[in-house]
């Protein structure tokens, strides 16, 4: 359920970002209090383990199929909400860059499905209640099953909600429900009885593990609720201003026919520039250097405007046009490989 | 089994590429990470109707493999591993949207096509920018890169302590698998059962070898930061860098290049 770059708009990915890099200064922050730096090594060599132990897979009775462990719940139960939550993050970051699955732009979106859900909402929520200061067998269970299902159902659902509002697929929201949900419901049971086995397991062996981190640290029930607050002020306020700055162009909406009220607003092209350019202003790398966007803003609404023109004539010569610059490109890529082959001597590859 | 070496060897693949030593290997992080970043905007900005004017921007990724001396097989294999979600998702697209947009000669094309093929080029265009970056900045350098660029040291330390003990747990991991798998027969001992002790042992062993990283680091004066040998330095060659690539990405964004050409041509030869 990794969200790929290829679907999502820059406004949807841009305010996912921001809320997410919320979360992690946050969570650094705290973790940095809590400190304690032992967490900094369990931190990391936890989150490695969660890359090793989904390459064990278990066999599922009657299907023939496999299943193996997800990451948020028990990295939570691990390690309590806010390391939970910069090693989940950490996961999906390495996932992204070495295997490519999600997004660099969807990390955002992909950390707050599969990290905010789990370590901030549902195992406070629901593995605490459940499983609590004095866990058993059944309790365990049960609050494995019902963390990881409700975990999993609120991610999914941060899934189609996000492709939605980004417009590039044209799934409906009741069938992108319907797709969604069921599976996940699958695979929540299956994640809950694997966390389950491995945190019995854990539990009968060293109980205090499980025990130390399931009796709560008093500040961290108040603190969830600030962070909640927190982000839903930041998403209202995001909201607002980008749907003010896109209620003021209305163009190209109407001739497709399967778009939800309300996306218009974040495909906008204005409305993502200010946005972005104001992401990075704030950002403040290089202030001075103007590759910001005001320039691109104006010329893109031109292009806005004119992209839904495409008739039969323009698109010959658009393909013509498109085959002739990507032979360019590999061209160009070609002489610069033989030359950088020449001059530094490196390893030659099979092209 | 033989997924599960390949992807341990593929982590192996990419961090011997990004220890080369050519002119973009050389160039600072931040400058690499910033560029991917305009990319990625740009490309994922463009309307989800438009294919030729994204055209122009396979020239990014073909020159830094060029330049980095990164084999264009090995990336496009591992492209393909992981197309099937957007194919998923994006396969819908023809089904559903089916208002003729276009014709080329005589077959009608319909919207849901132009997107699809939309998705698959966007989708193509991002994810060979990111194993791009990787491959010519290598982890560690786009870690020091996220903290000068403000990202907590808490998170860069977690990230670079989940990298270097990715390769010794997925060793072990790959050495309990084989265990079992020698000593189960008929899918006897693959259940639930034994994987729960299997991936317990390997927790307990993990919180062990924690511990006994942090007394050694302890040891040797560690206090929540890494220190990184090799010199960052942001020169004139990096800001050249950014900008050249930024240029030329907004300009191909507001100028649909193929649409130029096939128009010039076309004209000419009429």
């Amino acid at each position: 359920m990794h969200m790929a770059d290829a679907l999502i708009s820059p406004a949807v990915g841009g305010v996912m970002w921001a809320a997410t890099a919320g979360l992690i200064g946050y969570s650094a922050k705290k973790v940095k209090e809590e400190m304690n730096e032992r967490k900094v090594p369990l931190m990391g060599v936890t989150a490695a383990f969660i890359f090793a132990a989904q390459m064990i897979n278990f066999t599922i009775p009657a299907t023939g199929s496999s299943g193996h462990l997800g990451g948020g719940l028990i990295m939570a139960i691990l390690l309590g909400p806010y390391a939970a939550f910069l090693a989940m993050a950490s996961v999906l970051t390495v996932q992204a860059l070495f295997f490519a699955d999600g997004g660099l732009l969807a990390l955002g979106c992909n950390i707050f499905n599969l990290g905010f859900w789990p370590c901030f909402v549902v195992y406070p929520l629901l593995f605490k209640t459940i499983a609590g200061a004095q866990p058993s067998r059944g309790r365990i269970i049960a609050g494995s099953l019902a963390t990881a299902i409700v975990g999993l159902q609120l991610g999914a659902f941060s899934v189609v909600l996000e492709t939605l509002a980004s417009g590039i697929s044209a799934l409906p929201f009741g069938t992108f429900v319907l797709l969604m949900q069921p599976i996940h419901l699958a695979i929540g049971v299956i994640e809950g009885f694997a966390t389950a086995a491995v945190v019995l397991f854990v539990w009968k062996a060293r109980p205090e593990i499980i025990e130390a981190s399931a009796t709560a640290k008093p500040f961290e029930a108040v603190s969830i609720r600030n962070v909640l607050v927190g982000l839903g002020i930041a998403t209202l306020i995001t909201g607002a201003i980008v749907s003010w700055f896109a209620s003021g162009q209305p163009d190209g909406l109407e001739w497709s026919m399967f778009k939800t009220s309300g996306h218009e607003e974040l495909e906008a092209p204005e409305g993502v520039h200010q946005t972005l350019a104001g992401l990075q202003e704030k950002t403040a790398f290089l202030p001075d250097y103007g590759f910001k966007a005001p320039p691109k803003a104006e010329g893109e609404k031109e292009l806005a405007e004119s992209w839904p023109a495409i008739s039969g004539g323009t698109s010959v010569s658009g393909l013509i046009g498109s085959v002739l610059t990507l032979l360019l490109a590999a061209l160009i890529a070609v002489v610069l490989r033989r030359r950088g082959a020449a001059a530094t001597g490196n390893i030659k590859h099979p092209f | 089994m033989s997924s599960i070496s390949t992807h341990a060897y593929d982590l192996g693949t990419m961090d011997r590429l990004s220890r080369q030593d050519t002119s973009v290997h050389r160039l600072d992080g931040r400058a690499k990470l910033l560029t991917t970043l305009v990319f990625i905007v740009t490309v994922v900005s463009f309307g989800r109707y438009e294919v030729s004017a994204m055209i122009p921007f396979f020239i990014y990724p073909l020159v830094l493999c060029s330049l980095g001396n990164i084999p264009l097989v090995y990336l496009v294999r591992k492209i393909i591993v992981v197309a099937p979600f957007a194919i998923l998702v994006g396969i819908f697209n023809p089904i559903i949207d089916r208002q003729i947009l276009t014709t080329l000669g005589s077959a009608q094309i319909s919207g849901g096509w132009i997107s699809f093929i939309s998705i698959l080029i966007r989708f193509t265009l991002t994810v060979w920018a990111a194993l791009t970056l990787v491959a010519i900045t290598g982890f560690n350098a786009v870690c020091a890169a996220l903290e000068k660029l403000g990202v907590p040291r808490v998170f860069v330390v977690q990230l670079m302590f989940l990298y270097r003990y990715l390769f010794v747990l997925i060793d072990e991991s790959l050495r309990l698998v084989r265990a079992r798998s020698l000593r189960s027969f008929n899918g006897k001992g693959s259940g639930i059962r034994t994987f729960g002790s299997m991936v317990g042992h390997l927790l307990l062993r993990t919180l062990d070898r924690a511990q006994r990283i942090h007394q050694a680091m302890s040891c040797r004066g560690f206090s929540g930061e890494i220190r990184v040998l090799r010199p960052a330095s942001f020169g004139l060659g990096d800001v050249a860098y950014v900008l050249g690539w930024s240029v030329l990405f907004v300009g191909l964004r507001l100028f649909n290049l193929p649409h130029l050409i096939g128009n010039g041509l076309t004209r000419l030869f009429a």
